[in-house]
């Protein structure tokens, strides 16, 4: 298997560690950039899939979001930002904003869809017993809504966590930084070792973000809500 | 512990946009007045507008026009907020918050109104063994943790939290079984007595209406107050062709379920005790319309009946002669649930009892079914 | 104008990426569609599997369309299984989850019904089973259908014997030419549009019994939770 002991080698070379364009500095981007993006659509996204969920105003609205950003490719959305950021900033424009505005343009649907989702889908007889016991809408979303959407409101970042992850490896390919450098110079250079290193680095990044949300929906869960899950389980398996 | 305060409606109509007269849960032109530390049920069909008048009270639902009352003040002027921290609500759905324990979920209102920590907790866990539930027991569960009756207990016991002078229950016990229902019912109205709150109690069960309510307001479709007034007028005269079919042809039945048994004269009991003379005993049966004789212990408490031609063959009384059949009642018990006693034991007479269980007289088929005609002639 | 005398001289290279686009995205659907069903009845007959394939295909989605094209390069060069491998793998969460709640959302008094008269296993699941979790599948087979499309741009990073329509849009990166990637980025677009369009009226047809309502199951959303109905009188 010369392709699993090229990657092996490749892995495990000081000198693919360190330098401003070794493994480290490569994740860091990755890590930095994605984190960014997902700070940004959820700036965006949060608030708006509160109010919405909270109110019922324009939840078509958050639907149909959803359903465009499915059917929007995340080239496609790299690839028409492209012009517009290069005829504004010609040096950085064509590397670093199309992927970053196609991360948040991508982050944005899953965060808006689970949030709204998520609150509305709060037992409408929970929220008119706080209402009529004197809560305020504000104490309401804050004390009983968002508690109690907590999972599903997870669960949106984590999906758009992964696809965030996924379209900067893809922007390695536009002049953007990253792991995705690795599969770039890797296919360029016919360098399997790098190419696969790559893929098992970009992998390894993708799975632990999507693992570390897995712990996180689990330690973040209410004892009550926990306990009310178990009982449906068991009712369902009964 | 505050006082109650009265409720009062004044004209109150509410429509939704849109629609006319006569639409599902509008309300056209309400008024009424509980006075204060009442309990007024509205009972009515479906779509009666009996809920949006509740709601209406605490301003879940606003008013198209007229005035509600709490006190003297009109509920409308104000902080919405302010106000519903001081009524009480009870759902059928309870609305228990599912991430919180029961303990936080009946101090809500006195954490929204900024108690310290230690308070809260002293008023949860003294509300909750008012309501039945031992706070060491429950205060730390989570509500997913009790059955459907100790949910709607802990539901009551966090309306009552910040003792509002008003509470406002919706089918509060809708959802439960009969059995639990009925306890829950009998409850209620051993923790009204303590407590002589001003409640408004929304049910579509007439028979709810009546065991609860000390007023009764039968609502009817498209919003009309049909009638208002106590459980028993109610029954004795329904003021229309509605009211008397909503309250059903059985109704001088159910007005039994309104007299106890201490609104009866009791019969007095022919009594004898072990080793008294039997001839004297015999005398004294045979100069009772009753032929039995009921022999009772030295403090006065029932063991059993021996009848007239059981007395003749006897030499003398002993406990082990007599036949125990009778159901026992109390002073509290009701002449409906009497009678059915009665009938199911398939005897005459009950023998009722004090709470030292001693004998106060008895209570028969004839008397109860005497007071059932007497009923019917009040009637229109 | 150069983009327009450009666009007109390139539009026998656009039918043939169209079309190269559409092949690339109908097989792996259409594989994808086979190995779920079979995984899927292997799971419904075998509880023991559920957990095991459905977490497989969820850590297959979870890893970066780019990574997956490129780990398979060096193993099976520039061929067309280098392409339809990852797609293929891709679909295989959003038509698992979709058939896996079809076939869970079969009510088990009609199972019991159709036990009671006397309906074989693969009888039952054939006429009773697969029948009733058709909304379902099918609402698998638009999300996956439009899933993929987005992803063959992204087999443009093997270069240009792949990427369908993503073809453009690398290309027009290379060149520094805006009019070549919004000739690539545009159709794309409207492909997925259109083939949701289509295949949303298809799912009418095929389940005309169906409530309007059945939604698909898209790994990308949560389940927005069970919400207890209930409301004012």
């Amino acid at each position: 298997m010369q392709l699993v002991t090229d990657t092996i080698a490749w892995l495990l070379d000081p000198a693919n560690w360190g330098g401003n364009q070794g493994i480290v500095t490569r994740l860091l981007e990755h890590a930095v950039f994605s984190g960014i993006s997902i700070a940004i659509a959820m700036a965006i996204a949060v608030p708006a899939g509160i109010w919405i969920g909270h109110t019922g105003r324009f939840a078509a609205l958050g639907t149909n979001v959803a359903n465009l950003g499915r059917a929007l490719p995340s080239l496609a959305i790299i690839g028409l930002v492209l012009p517009i950021t290069a005829a504004i900033d010609p040096q950085l424009g064509f590397k670093v904003y199309p992927t970053l505005v196609a991360m948040v343009v991508l982050a944005v649907p899953p965060i808006l869809v689970n949030c709204q989702a998520g609150i509305a889908g709060v037992d409408r007889d929970l929220v008119e017993a706080a209402r009529a016991m004197g809560m305020t809408e504000r104490q309401i979303v804050r004390g009983i809504e968002l508690p109690l959407a907590m999972a599903p409101i997870l669960a949106g970042l984590r999906s758009a966590s992964v696809q965030v992850i996924a379209t900067a490896t893809l922007g390695a390919f536009f002049g953007g930084g990253g792991l995705g450098r690795f599969l770039v110079e890797g296919i360029a250079q016919r360098d399997d070792g790098m190419t696969f290193g790559g893929v098992v680095l970009v992998a390894a990044l993708a799975l632990t973000v999507e693992g570390a949300f897995i712990v996180l929906q689990r330690v973040i869960r209410s004892p009550g809500l926990a306990r009310m899950e178990g009982a449906r389980a068991a009712a369902g398996a009964a | 512990m505050s006082t109650a305060e009265r409720v009062v409606f004044q004209h109150v109509t509410k429509r939704y946009p849109g629609t006319g007269k006569g639409n599902p849960g509008a309300v056209e032109d309400l008024s009424l007045e509980v006075p204060a530390g009442k309990v007024c049920v509205l009972v009515g069909p479906s779509g009666c507008g009996k809920t949006t008048s509740l709601k209406m009270v605490n301003r879940l639902i606003e008013p198209t026009s007229g005035r509600i009352l709490i006190g003297d003040r009109d509920v409308m002027q104000g902080d919405v907020i302010a106000l519903r921290r001081g009524i009480g609500y009870v759902i059928q759905q309870v609305g228990l918050f599912p991430h919180q324990t029961i303990r936080e979920n009946v101090a809500t209102v006195p954490r929204l109104l900024g108690w310290e920590e230690a308070r809260r907790r002293d008023r949860a866990d003294e509300l909750l063994a008012l309501v039945g539930l031992d706070p060491a027991r429950y205060a730390e569960r989570y509500p997913s943790a009790l059955s459907g009756g100790e949910r709607q207990r802990v539901g009551v016991a966090r309306a009552l939290a910040a003792d509002p002078p008003v509470l406002l229950m919706d089918e509060p016990f809708g959802a439960v079984d009969p059995i639990v229902r009925e306890r829950l019912q009998n409850e209620l109205l051993r923790l009204q007595e303590q407590l002589a709150k001003t409640i408004l109690f929304v049910t579509h069960d007439i028979d709810e209406a009546i065991k609860m309510g000390d007023l009764v307001a039968v609502l009817q479709t498209g919003g009309h107050l049909a009638q208002f007034g106590t459980p028993d007028e109610i029954l004795a005269n329904p003021a229309s062709e509605f009211v008397a079919r909503f309250v059903g042809a059985d109704r001088g039945l159910k007005r039994l379920a309104l007299v106890r048994v201490r609104d009866l004269e009791l019969r007095p009991a022919p009594t004898a005790r072990p080793g008294d003379d039997v001839a004297a005993a015999r005398k004294r049966a045979a100069a009772d319309p009753f032929p039995y004789l009921l022999l009772v212990d030295d403090a006065n408490r029932p063991i059993g009946w021996i009848d007239d031609r059981r007395l003749q063959s006897l030499d003398s009384l002993t406990a082990d002669v007599a036949e125990s059949e009778s159901p026992l009642f109390d002073r509290h018990t009701t002449l409906k649930d009497a009678l059915s006693m009665l009938l199911e034991a398939g005897v005459q007479a009950g023998i009722v009892v004090n709470d030292a269980g001693a004998v106060q007289g008895l209570v028969t088929v004839e008397m109860i079914l005497e007071r059932t005609r007497a009923a019917a002639e009040d009637g229109p | 104008m150069i983009e327009v005398s450009w666009a007109l001289d390139h539009l026998d290279d656009l039918a043939f990426r169209v079309a190269q686009h559409i092949e690339l995205a109908a097989i792996p659907v259409m594989i994808g569609f086979a190995i779920s069903l079979a995984l899927a009845i292997w799971a419904v007959r075998r509880p023991v599997v559920r957990g095991p394939i459905v977490s497989a295909s969820g850590v297959l989605y979870t890893i970066p369309s780019a990574a997956l094209f490129a780990a398979l390069l060096p193993v099976t060069g520039i061929e067309i299984q280098t392409a339809v491998i990852p797609l293929t793998l891709y679909t295989l969460l959003i038509y698992l989850r979709n058939m896996l709640a079809g076939l869970d959302g079969v009510a088990p008094e009609v199972i019991e019904a159709a036990d009671a008269m006397g309906y074989g296993r693969w009888q039952r699941l054939l006429r009773v089973e697969l029948p009733l979790a058709l909304p379902l599948i099918v609402g698998g087979v638009r999300l996956a259908s439009v899933s993929t499309i987005g992803l063959v741009t992204v087999s443009g990073i093997l270069g240009d014997r792949f990427g369908g329509l993503g073809f453009f849009i690398f290309e027009g990166y290379r060149h520094n030419f805006g009019i070549e990637i919004a000739f690539g980025a545009v159709p794309t677009i409207l492909l997925a549009l259109a083939v949701d369009l289509v295949l949303q009226r298809l799912q009418g047809r095929l389940t005309p019994w169906a409530p309007r309502t059945v939604r698909a199951i898209d790994p990308g959303r949560a389940d927005p939770g069970r919400a207890v109905a209930g409301g004012a009188a």
